[in-house]
């Protein structure tokens, strides 16, 4: 099992090493860089190139490459151009990552509760109304477009019934721990809340099927011969099986909250990594949008590791000696 | 001892198919004594696992109906509540399937999987693990003690056959079913299995119900035989007396598309057509004839006897097409007595 994940870890560096190659390279080919537009139209040329010279951008691509890397291998991820201008990345990164996590992490926890109960109640009355209510209440929130349904929760419960504020994240580094935790809850429910109804579809179709499937195994039945109950069948034998492909599934979901937090957070107005990202990638600040898509890229390599030991570790089909 | 076990009479059983009723079983009337085995053959959709899940009571009942009556050891099964019937289920009735791979919990040991049928019908049995054992070691599993710790993806396809007829034997129960206990399993292996269970017959004095459509299996392990088709039973005999003097079209076809009867080189006989659909199954008749085809319309079209003819010391058969024709095969055309 150790042996299994350490070589998960090593085959994990070169994919890291290819992984910032192709992020340079993205940004790289991304038009404009920095220094255009953001100053002043009728600024001399030659200043222009002199900062772009003064920022290294006028050197060949693989020489900037090393020295991004190299930097980055040292903690320096450069500092901002235009977001935060003069902020070092490590620390806009630093401030951002908190409310994005805790947000990314209640949205989680949101969508599989939400997926997992109705999935439970839903495959215990299969085509009874119960069933038939959470089937269409589901593909309605994932039909409708994301930001008609943002917009909806927005003026919901920000405007309608204000129970949440409409912007910013209720952390302030002058205060503990303990108080930025529970102010934060209020700012992150809200977002996390639309992520979670937004993503539950899936996960809830998916635990439905699954869930009905199991029920008509082979094994179900030898448990019923056997004499057990049908409600003891469901929770000895089925829902283990059921629950197996999400249980890994649960790794690969911390790949894509920063993907979910992009647009949440720049329409609820919470600045986390994500919001930070969208305003990066207009002010085509690369030393942040490099850092965020490094972040990323980590984070879905991550997430494959995750989800292969939680497989490893509920499945005995996969378990290795 | 000659007391029947169990008792089925009139077995019908019908499902829900589109919202409209259709027969699968038409009154089967059967019985099996202690120490016997009845041996249930017929092609593909004749009804076997039907009525094999009818004594087991594991029809949906919402989409099943069955009646007429099934008694274990003098008791009614059908009518019995989900609840009523668990009392049964696993104590006095074990069943054994056709894939043990996929009959078995993936996510489960061995032992758990077998020491669950013992708990659920008592929860303070005593000395589980030594229990677990003694059933493995019973159905020949040499190393017990690990063979318990194991999942069932690391046993091979005749151990984990051998672990399912140990959950079948947990609490030595009166009826034991198995339903194509071997058709998953290769030659030698389905040798052995056959072995134990004739094993299992001498020792624990159950009755033993056999579903299998290889009647080389039938032959070496059966007593009795009841021939199944399209839901009736269509002829039934001690086993030496049906294979010796088969009656029914239906037996002699089945006998005769046997691959063990054939000799090398000579052509596999095989019987054309296939068993009606539900829907089209109109049980007044003998519906087999109509896969002869040199029989003329108003003989395959004749109304029969509900009741099967007794043609000797405990041999039935169904219609009376046997009586006219004598049949040297089916497609071959036979002739009138
Ligand atoms: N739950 C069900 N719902 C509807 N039809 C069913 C159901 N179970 C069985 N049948 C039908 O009843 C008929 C008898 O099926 P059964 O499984 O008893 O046959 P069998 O003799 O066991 O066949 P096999 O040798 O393939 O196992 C078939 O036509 C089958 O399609
Ligand atoms: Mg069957």
């Amino acid at each position: 099992m150790w042996q299994t994940i350490l070589r998960r870890i090593l085959i994990m560096i070169p994919q890291i090493i290819l992984v910032s190659i192709l992020i340079f390279m993205l940004a790289q080919l991304m038009p404009g860089d920095p220094f255009y537009g953001n100053l002043n139209p009728n600024s001399d040329p030659a200043t222009i190139e002199r900062l772009r010279h003064a920022a290294g951008l006028d050197l060949p691509w693989y020489q900037q490459y090393f020295k991004w890397i190299g930097n980055v291998l040292h903690g320096d991820l450069g500092t901002s151009y235009v977001v935060n201008k003069g902020w070092t990345v490590t620390r806009i990164i630093g401030q951002r990552i908190w409310p994005t996590l805790s947000m990314g992490i209640i949205a989680t926890i949101l969508t599989y509760f939400l997926a997992i109960t109705q999935a439970l109640v839903s495959a215990r009355n299969e085509n009874k109304w119960i069933d038939r209510t959470f089937i269409v209440w589901n593909t309605m929130t994932s039909a409708v477009p994301s930001f008609v349904f943002y917009f909806i929760m927005m003026v919901l419960f920000v405007y309608i019934i204000p129970v949440f504020p409409s912007s910013g994240t209720g952390i302030d580094d002058t205060q503990s721990f303990f108080v930025n935790f529970f102010s934060n809850l209020r700012y992150a429910f809200l977002p996390a809340l639309t992520i979670a109804l937004f993503s539950t579809n899936s996960i809830y179709q998916y635990l439905r099927s699954n869930l009905l499937d199991q029920q008509a195994q082979d094994y179900v039945r030898t448990a019923r011969a056997k004499g057990v109950q049908i409600k003891d069948v469901f929770r000895k034998h089925i829902l283990r099986n059921a629950f197996l492909p999400i249980a890994s599934q649960i790794g690969y979901s911390i790949t894509g909250v920063l993907g979910g937090a992009m647009f949440a957070e720049t329409v609820f107005g919470y600045p986390g990594i994500g919001a930070l990202f969208v305003q990066a990638l207009s002010g085509r600040d690369y030393t942040v949008i490099t850092a965020v898509m490094l972040l990323q890229g980590i984070l879905a390599l991550l997430g494959g590791l995750l989800s292969d030991i939680i497989s490893a570790w509920v499945d005995p089909r996969i378990r290795v000696k | 001892m000659n007391e029947k076990i169990l008792d089925s009479k009139n077995v019908s059983v019908s499902f829900r198919i589109n919202g409209e009723l259709q027969t699968a079983l038409h009154k089967i009337s059967v019985s099996i004594k202690r120490g016997e085995v009845l041996a249930l053959v017929g092609e593909s959709g004749s009804g076997k696992s039907t009525l094999a899940m009818s004594i087991m009571g594991l029809h949906n009942a919402e989409q099943t109906e069955v009646t007429g009556s099934i008694t274990l050891d003098g008791h009614e099964l059908i009518g019995l509540t989900e609840r009523q019937f668990d009392q049964y289920r696993g104590v006095r009735v074990g069943m054994i399937f056709q894939d043990p791979l996929s009959s078995l919990n993936p996510l489960m040991k061995i032992g758990e999987q077998i020491s669950e049928a013992i708990v659920v019908h008592d929860k303070n049995a005593p000395n589980l693990k030594g229990h677990v054992q003694r059933l493995l070691t019973d159905v020949g599993i040499i190393n017990p003690k690990r063979v318990a710790q194991q999942y069932p993806h690391e046993l091979s396809g005749g151990m984990r056959q051998r672990v399912m007829i140990a959950i079948a034997l947990s609490n030595e129960p009166d009826l034991i079913i198995a339903d194509e206990p071997t058709t998953a399993l290769d030659a030698t292996i389905q040798a052995q299995i056959l072995d134990l269970i004739k094993e299992i017959q001498l020792k624990k004095n159950a009755g033993i119900l056999l579903i299998t459509h290889d009647l080389g299996v039938v032959a070496e392990t059966a007593d009795t035989v009841a021939v199944m088709y399209a839901g009736q039973i269509v002829e039934q005999a001690d086993v030496e007396e049906l294979f010796a003097n088969p009656k029914h079209p239906y037996t002699r076809s089945l006998l005769r598309a046997d691959p063990s009867n054939v000799s090398p080189g000579e052509e596999l006989y095989a019987i054309s057509g296939t068993v009606p659909a539900l829907k089209d199954m109109d049980h007044s008749k003998d519906l087999f004839l109509q896969r002869i085809p040199w029989l003329s319309d108003d003989v395959v079209n004749a109304t029969i006897d509900e009741e099967l003819e007794v043609v000797g010391d405990n041999h039935f058969v169904r219609g009376n097409a046997w009586k006219t024709f004598e049949f040297l095969d089916v497609t071959e055309k036979g002739h009138a007595k």
